[in-house]
């Protein structure tokens, strides 16, 4: 274990910016448990006395068009942030790990399986979540789903491709010649071997699902308007952005640098891959 | 070349005609009756009849299927509930904003992403290179409609110097002139793919620097910019033509976003609006439309590649 967690940490101890991603990416976490001990208020209270106020002594980013402190609003915005990423992340995972693994062993249940991945990914990302939330509803567990349908295309063809290499490694000819079965060969060869790449992947996932939830949120089709995410908070001072610019950059900010953040962890960690697996991963 | 070409062009036909089950089956999937979902709740009882007998809702499912798709062959993708006109006039009414705005998104991505790539790439290492690459990454993360809005903000706002919002045809008044509208929307949507080109750009350049036959350039004292432009750039953008195929799919996920941001009558913000309106049949009409250009797009860039380098050989 302690081996295992040196290893994740050495490419961030060479590389400065890394381990700042790293760092704020913690924060984020920190950030997101900790919100109800952090947050100087209520992030629903409404004051219309202090309206719109810019950053000040008492509201450090300043308040909304209903006099909510938008400080408290981001470190709320984390949690939901949060619950999106590795929502998101766990749905692609859980349904592209199996669908990749078992495609690359079984090649008959591989090509019916390769050519659906395909058919799901001739459609736009954004449209095909648009889609779903369309037959779904819109609301934050919806939201999850929709973007996750996205992104277990990707995992699914990485996880299909890196496994056929895997195939093909002398060990696991040795281990079939002897007589392993699929699934032992499965736990005993290729899913040790799929963690790296996948953890590089996820963090690759979670960024993008930022973004996108950020969208939908943007659009009014993602979590409902009375749950403070970034991507509401935006979409509701948009009309004040003359009057309190201060209204959209805060928000906008926390989006941008945990996307931020996750592709510097992404990157690092890929640099660190075997070659052989960096090139499939490769955005 | 022309059995690569045949199988690839089946390939897509083939995927195509998967997608269109799905976009088909999109309707049924949507809680509701078929019909009222299509009709929207203002339908008289004679629209329901007319509507029920043209799609045949009373036969099997797989007859509905063929019965839609011969439809949408001769071009009718039904009809609009908000507007009441064939869906497919209401889709053509916003393609000249989004072509436009997707022909100059693409300019700038090339004009900013290949040559900064390439800069990048000669300085390999260097604090120039790692700055780059940093804030194209930063450029990759941040969300289109935020650097939008503040462009608005900066350069509509405070400045005046760029219309804010909205977009008129430019074969009605103006003309020309008016593709100012799309200048800030086009740079929106620019900055994420831009970032991602030139990353791809320079991660191909260096890959290609390291081939024997590069090192045999050099060594026959061929000059160095030479060797950059003609012997490494050129098999570089190999790599980078073949980008341009998921650069076409993001921008088309990104337009719906800033088109909503700057309120252009494209295909973007009508997708978003026919969401909020239940205009089902405008929405599988647009999905419909971009799938079939997403794969004509893939299409034209393998073909393409083929042609580049003759090595691709077919799976």
């Amino acid at each position: 274990m302690i081996a295992a967690t040196r290893t994740f940490l050495v490419p961030f101890m060479r590389r400065p910016v890394a381990a700042a991603g790293l760092g704020i990416l913690v924060l984020m976490i920190v950030t997101a448990i900790l919100a109800p001990v952090l947050a100087p208020y209520d992030p629903s209270k409404i004051d219309p006395i202090s309206r719109l106020l810019p950053p000040n002594a008492a509201h450090w980013f300043g308040t909304d068009q209903f006099g909510r402190d938008i400080l408290s609003r981001v470190i709320y915005g984390a949690r939901l942030a949060l619950l999106i990423g590795v929502g998101v992340v766990s749905f692609a995972l859980i349904t592209g790990v199996p669908a990749g693994v078992l495609s690359a062993l079984f090649p008959r249940f591989g090509r019916v399986m390769m050519r659906l991945i395909d058919v799901l990914m001739s459609f736009p990302a954004l449209l095909l979540a648009l889609g779903l939330i369309v037959i779904l509803g819109r609301g934050v567990s919806n939201a999850i789903l929709a973007i996750g349908v996205v992104y277990l295309t990707t995992t699914s063809r990485i996880t299909y491709g890196l496994t056929l290499r895997l195939r093909t490694e002398t060990y696991v000819e040795a281990a079939n010649s002897m007589g392993a079965g699929a699934f032992w060969t499965i736990r005993k060869h290729v899913l040790p071997n799929l963690v790296s790449p996948l953890l590089v992947q996820a963090s690759f996932v979670f960024a993008f699902a930022q973004l996108s939830a950020a969208s939908l949120d943007f659009l009014g089709l993602g979590a409902p308007p009375e749950i403070p995410s970034w991507g509401n908070m935006l979409a509701e001072g948009r009309i004040f952005i003359t009057r309190a610019p201060w209204l959209l950059f805060f928000p906008g900010f926390a989006i941008a640098i945990t996307a931020f953040s996750l592709n510097l962890v992404g990157d690092a960690l890929r640099d660190r891959l075997d070659p052989r697996f960096r090139d499939m991963l490769r955005k | 070349m022309g059995s690569y070409a045949l199988h690839r062009t089946g390939a897509a036909i083939a995927t195509l005609a998967a997608a269109s089950v799905i976009i088909f089956f999109f309707i049924h999937l949507i809680p509701g009756d078929p019909i009222h979902v299509l009709l929207g709740d203002t339908a008289t009882p004679d629209q329901v009849d007319a509507l029920r007998a043209k799609l045949g809702l009373d036969q099997p499912i797989i007859l509905q299927y063929f019965r839609w798709l011969a439809n949408v062959a001769r071009g009718d993708f039904g009809t609009s509930i908000f507007f009441q006109m064939p869906v497919l006039k209401v889709i053509g009414d916003g393609a000249e904003t989004s072509i436009l705005l997707a022909t100059i998104t693409m300019i700038w991505i090339t004009i900013i992403g290949v040559p900064v790539g390439v800069i990048a790439a000669m300085r390999h290492g260097s604090w120039l290179d790692q700055g780059l690459s940093g804030v194209a990454m930063l450029f990759a993360s941040i969300p289109t409609f935020w650097v939008g809005l503040y462009l608005i903000l900066i350069f509509a706002a405070w400045l005046g110097w760029l219309p804010s919002s909205g977009y008129p045809s430019i074969f009605e008044q103006g003309g020309l002139a008016n593709l100012r509208y799309l200048l800030l929307p086009s740079l929106a949507l620019a900055a994420p793919n831009a970032a991602l080109i030139l990353r791809l750009t320079r991660a191909s350049m260096l890959d290609v620097a390291r081939e024997d036959y590069i090192r045999t350039a050099r060594a026959k004292g061929i000059r160095p910019m030479r060797v950059i432009l003609r012997h490494i750039l050129r098999n570089a953008l190999l790599a980078v033509v073949s980008a341009f195929g998921f650069t076409f799919a993001a921008l088309i996920s990104e337009a719906v976003v800033t088109e909503t941001v700057f309120a252009l009558p494209g295909i973007g913000q009508l997708v978003v609006q026919s969401i909020l309106r239940r205009d089902y049949p405008v929405i599988q009409g647009i999905i419909l439309v971009t799938v079939v250009l997403y794969l004509a797009v893939n299409l034209l860039v393998d073909l393409s590649y083929r042609l580049l380098d003759p090595r691709v050989e077919l799976q």
